[in-house]
């Protein structure tokens, strides 16, 4: 993308440099943590998105690209099934899909607002942030940790119930979203020069849980 | 004294005559004054739009300082006031107020208001599953969540549709969940005002609620604590004109009739001379408007303003009197009457005749503003000089005496030598002056409206930016489509719609507005209707159309079910819009005229910001809609419009001004003998008006309309100064000293109007002070040399000029 800041190569080796702490087992803490994702310098990285909804027989996917600027700027570029991109930058969300351009304030809607930041606040180990609207459950070790989150308002739970979030160290492996009405989302993050998944199903990466 | 009684008799009817008629004329401030005689389609649309049209009533609001968190609680607390309050037809800063009721409307009436069913075949097999397809990749997306809850209801997907034909209006930049610059530095807000935006009282009341309801958000304590308003749009900018006219009128007619009362007390020392000396004016001032009232049903406000500034020669009428003939006492042999006589009278008309005659040209303009001017001004100076003649050596007092003006008058003639001997440079300077005019030609002149406006050009820049973050309402060209019904107009303007569309599509345009949009005529929205299959059809089709996608046709039951119910609506009205905001968006283009017609407009947008719109393209797209039924389309482009018809206005002022000049000639020429004095007359002031034209350009500064009023001032003035020394004897002392002092209140008066900030008045002071001035000094250089010992003004009256 011609918006990322730091070369791929550049970026990896930093995350490498972060990852190869020396961080016993025993001390992977939800404040850990948060200080390993917080020191994520942010960068590019592709992922696959699988929709598991009830009405429909299949899933549906999408794959692209994401870009993390710390700690305000998230966007996502769909490449397929449509091009579409989505930037989230302070409290707009602006999404641009077939030429057209729709511009959202999350402020103007809680919940949707809420919701969509959770995914920015976790990348930034922004604890407090999280904390006020989630109830945060840390499982696993550096190597191979699950944050869950649950929401505290009833308002929220509606739209979402539970966000499942892997990773190894400062780095996100994988965001399971389970939604109000039951349906549920997988999305998983692979390096930026990993092979192109383009194939249905997409493959998982060995590491990745798998709900 | 009956004598005496007579003609004050005669005034005072005429007063009341005239005041009569003054107050039950009606005034106009419109841009109707600019309208030609048989107006175009265009023209006649274009002052309606600029009167009241949707764009003359919007207000752009800035809240600029603070933080952007603190910038957006300004902006809801303000747009909650305004919309509480009843002055507003619509207040948006991008909350999401009233979008629930729209979505509701549009979501009920989706079938019959979704352009997509234009397309026989959208509910085809195929395009069944074009469309349901389309709404499966987008559940795919982030937006997918929106879509979620709609699959059953609506799997093509309608709703998000018109939702995105409303968004792509376009839509100014969210900050912290209000409108705002696209750097996100200030918030904004638009209002729409209920009154008309030619309505200057309602929208100084609107400005000063606006500006009210700030003050209580801003108080030290309120959420709008350190931030500042910024405010602009065309109410604004005619209330702030009004206000900076009307105070710099104020200021500088103050400081001026100080100046100039300080003056004339000097010479007269008597009050009652002073208030007396004012008839003339004022009696002119009022018969002018009733000439106008009662010749045109209805009096422009540019032919006010101007025509009092040109019957400020009458002022000069009273001076002549007082100071020529001196005093009651001043020669005990002559009556009143016989002493006007003798002396100043019979100059002085032939002055007025020459002024009468010259704004008697512009009678025949094609423009109702200039011919009230030409009435205005020859009502007025006709009274004026009456009045001065007849009227107020009644009201004189019996025993009365100015200050004896004769030894000053001696020390000017005396100065009228090296004046004279410096006659080479009096001549040189006009003629390299003509030069310079013929050099710069049409150059010299300013042909855009534009030129006339008050506004200054930070505030202008002002209104630039908060419309461009605002986005869509910078409407330059708009169609106006003209219908006997509400019905006609939507199918006219749906008739254009796809020619419009094209032009989006191929970049030759940037956008339109179409109240089809929102409420599309009874037939189209039938026929949208009837391409929905029935239940059992539409089932079938669904099976087929859902063959290899992860939908099934049964989880369509709600889908089926909804499409039936819109099979037997009646269609979508007015009515059905009650409640939402897109009402007001559509009583903004579909407008009921007093006239029982119906107007559509179609705001059109430029394909880049300041770009220009093709009309010739749209040209056969807009003939097709006059063919066939009654209705017609009309492209406007404001601004093009607007300049056309000042351009034209202008042109036909310079045109008749000439034709003016031409008559002034033959007059002179008529009256004076031989024609050298005819030369001696307009040679002084052709070449002040050249001269203060060569300067003005030399300054940099481009022609307009107010120069051209000034310049016939000057003409008007200084014909009398070039009378006076176009006698065959030179003019006496005393004659001297009344010139010079009429000479003195005119530029003391106009020059002052120079330092003006507002364009119009600088104008008029930049050409009339200093040309008035220049008249006199050619005339002086011009006067042939006395051939003995200077006369007194009462040697003998002109041979021409006899009664």
């Amino acid at each position: 993308m011609k918006s990322v800041p730091v070369r791929p190569a550049a970026l990896y080796a930093a995350l490498w440099l972060v990852s190869a702490l020396p961080v016993a087992a025993a001390d992977w803490t939800p404040e850990a943590l948060m200080a390993a994702l917080a020191a994520n310098p942010g960068g590019q990285v592709r992922f696959v998105e699988r929709k598991f909804i009830a009405l429909l027989d299949a899933p549906v996917e999408s794959a692209g690209v994401l870009v993390y600027r710390p700690p305000e700027r998230l966007e996502r570029h769909t490449e397929r099934p449509q091009p579409e991109s989505m930037i989230l930058d302070g409290d707009t969300l602006e999404l641009e899909r077939g030429g057209r351009r729709l511009t959202l304030a999350l402020s103007a809607h809680p919940e949707t607002g809420a919701f969509v930041d959770s995914i920015r606040r976790t990348l930034a180990g922004d604890r407090r942030a999280l904390e006020r609207t989630w109830t945060l459950a840390l499982t696993g070790d550096a190597g191979l940790w699950t944050l869950r989150l649950e929401p505290r308002s009833e308002a929220l739970r509606a739209l979402v119930q539970q966000i499942t979030i892997t990773g190894r160290r400062g780095e996100v492996r994988s965001i399971a979203i389970l939604q109000g009405d039951g349906d549920r989302s997988l999305m998983t993050i692979f390096p930026a020069d990993a092979p192109v998944p383009t194939d249905t199903p997409a493959p998982a990466p060995p590491d990745a849980p798998v709900r | 004294m009956t004598a005496r009684a007579r003609p004050l008799a005669i005034w005072l009817v005429f007063v009341a005559l005239c005041t009569h008629e003054a107050l039950h004329t009606r005034y106009s401030a419109d841009l109707s004054a600019f309208l030609p005689a048989a107006p175009t389609r265009a023209q006649q649309l274009l002052v309606e739009q600029l009167r009241d049209g949707p764009v003359s009533r919007l207000m752009l609001v800035g809240i600029a300082g603070g933080e952007a968190a603190q910038r957006a609680a300004a902006s809801r607390a303000l747009a909650a006031q305004l919309r509480a309050a009843s002055l507003w037809a619509a207040v948006a800063n991008g909350e999401p107020v009233g979008a629930e009721a729209d979505r509701a409307l549009l979501y009920a009436r989706r079938y019959a208001l979704s352009d997509a069913l234009d397309d026989a075949t959208h509910f085809s097999v195929a395009g069944l599953r074009t469309a349901i397809g389309a709404t499966l990749d987008l559940l795919a997306s982030p937006a997918g969540l929106l879509v979620k809850p709609l699959l059953t209801h609506d799997p093509t997907g309608e709703l998000l549709h018109l939702l995105d034909g409303l968004a792509a209006r376009g839509q100014p930049a969210l900050r912290d969940g209000v409108w705002s610059t696209p750097d996100g530095g200030e918030a904004l807000l638009l209002a729409t005002t209920r009154a008309a935006g030619s309505d200057t009282d309602a929208q100084a009341t609107a400005v000063a609620a606006l500006r009210a309801a700030w003050a209580t958000l801003a108080a030290h304590d309120g959420p709008a604590a350190g931030l500042r308003l910024e405010l602009s749009g065309p109410g604004v900018f005619a209330v702030q004109a009004r206000a900076t006219i009307q105070s710099e009128v104020e200021r500088l007619s103050l400081l001026a009739t100080g100046l100039i009362a300080a003056l004339l007390w000097s010479v007269y020392r008597s009050l009652r001379l002073l208030v007396l000396g004012l008839l003339p004016m004022l009696s002119g001032a009022l018969a002018g408007v009733a000439a106008v009232g009662a010749g045109f049903g209805v009096v422009h406000g540019i032919t006010l303003g101007f025509g009092i500034t040109l019957i400020g020669e009458a002022v000069d009428y009273a001076i002549y009197l007082f100071v020529q003939s001196g005093g009651s006492a001043h020669d005990d042999r002559l009556h009143d009457a016989d002493r006007a006589e003798a002396g100043y009278w019979p100059t002085v008309r032939l002055g007025v005749a020459t002024s009468v005659t010259g704004f008697a040209a512009l009678l025949g303009a094609g423009f109702p503003g200039l011919a009230q001017l030409g009435l205005y001004s020859l009502a007025g100076l006709l009274s004026a000089a009456l009045v001065t003649r007849h009227v107020l050596p009644a009201l004189l007092p019996a025993q009365w005496r100015v200050r004896d003006l004769a030894p000053f008058g001696r020390r000017l003639a005396a100065a009228l030598g090296p004046l004279r001997r410096a006659r080479p440079v009096f001549v040189a300077v006009p003629l390299a002056a003509a030069l310079l005019l013929a050099l710069r030609g049409d150059g010299l002149w300013h042909h855009e409206l534009a030129a006339l406006s008050p506004v200054p050009a930070a505030d202008q820049a002002l209104d630039a930016r908060l419309r461009a973050g605002l986005g869509a309402p910078d409407v330059r060209a708009l169609i106006v489509i003209d219908a006997p019904d509400a019905q006609a107009a939507l199918v006219a303007a749906e008739r254009l719609a796809p020619a419009l569309t094209a032009q989006v599509a191929a970049g030759t345009l940037g956008g339109y507005e179409s109240p089809a949009r929102y409420l599309p005529s009874a037939a189209r929205q039938r026929a949208r209707l009837a391409t929905l299959p029935p239940a059992d059809v539409l089932r079938a089709r669904l099976v087929a159309a859902l063959d290899g996608l992860p939908l099934r046709a049964e989880r369509l039951e709600a889908f089926v079910a909804d499409v039936e119910a819109a099979r037997i609506a009646a269609p979508l009205g007015r009515a059905d819009f009650d409640g939402t905001t897109l009402a007001l968006a559509l009583d903004a283009l579909l407008l009921a005229q007093p006239d029982g017609r119906w107007h559509a407009l179609l705001p059109l947008r430029a394909p880049v910001a300041g770009g220009t719109i093709d009309a010739t393209a749209l040209g056969p797209a807009l003939a097709a809609v006059g063919s066939g039924d009654a209705a017609t389309a009309t492209l406007i482009d404001l601004k093009h419009e607007s300049d056309a018809l000042y351009a034209g206005y202008l042109a036909e002022a310079r045109r008749l001004t000439l034709g003016g000049c031409a008559a002034i000639a033959l007059l002179l020429a008529a009256s004076l003998r031989p024609v050298r004095r005819t030369l001696r007359v307009l040679a002084p002031l052709a070449a002040a008006v050249l001269t203060v034209t060569a300067a003005l350009a030399l300054a940099g500064e481009r022609l307009m309309l107010l120069h051209l009023v000034g310049m016939l001032l000057v003409v008007a003035v200084g014909s009398n100064y070039a009378l006076f020394f176009a006698q065959p004897a030179a003019p006496g002392p005393t004659t001297l000293a009344s010139l010079l002092l009429a000479n003195l209140t005119t530029l003391l008066g106009f020059g002052l109007l120079g330092l003006s900030s507002v364009p119009v008045l600088h104008a008029l002071g930049v050409v009339v002070g200093p040309g008035a001035l220049l008249a006199l000094l050619y005339a002086a250089a011009y006067a042939p040399p006395p051939d003995g010992p200077p006369a007194a003004s009462v040697a003998g009256p002109a041979a021409g000029a006899r009664r």
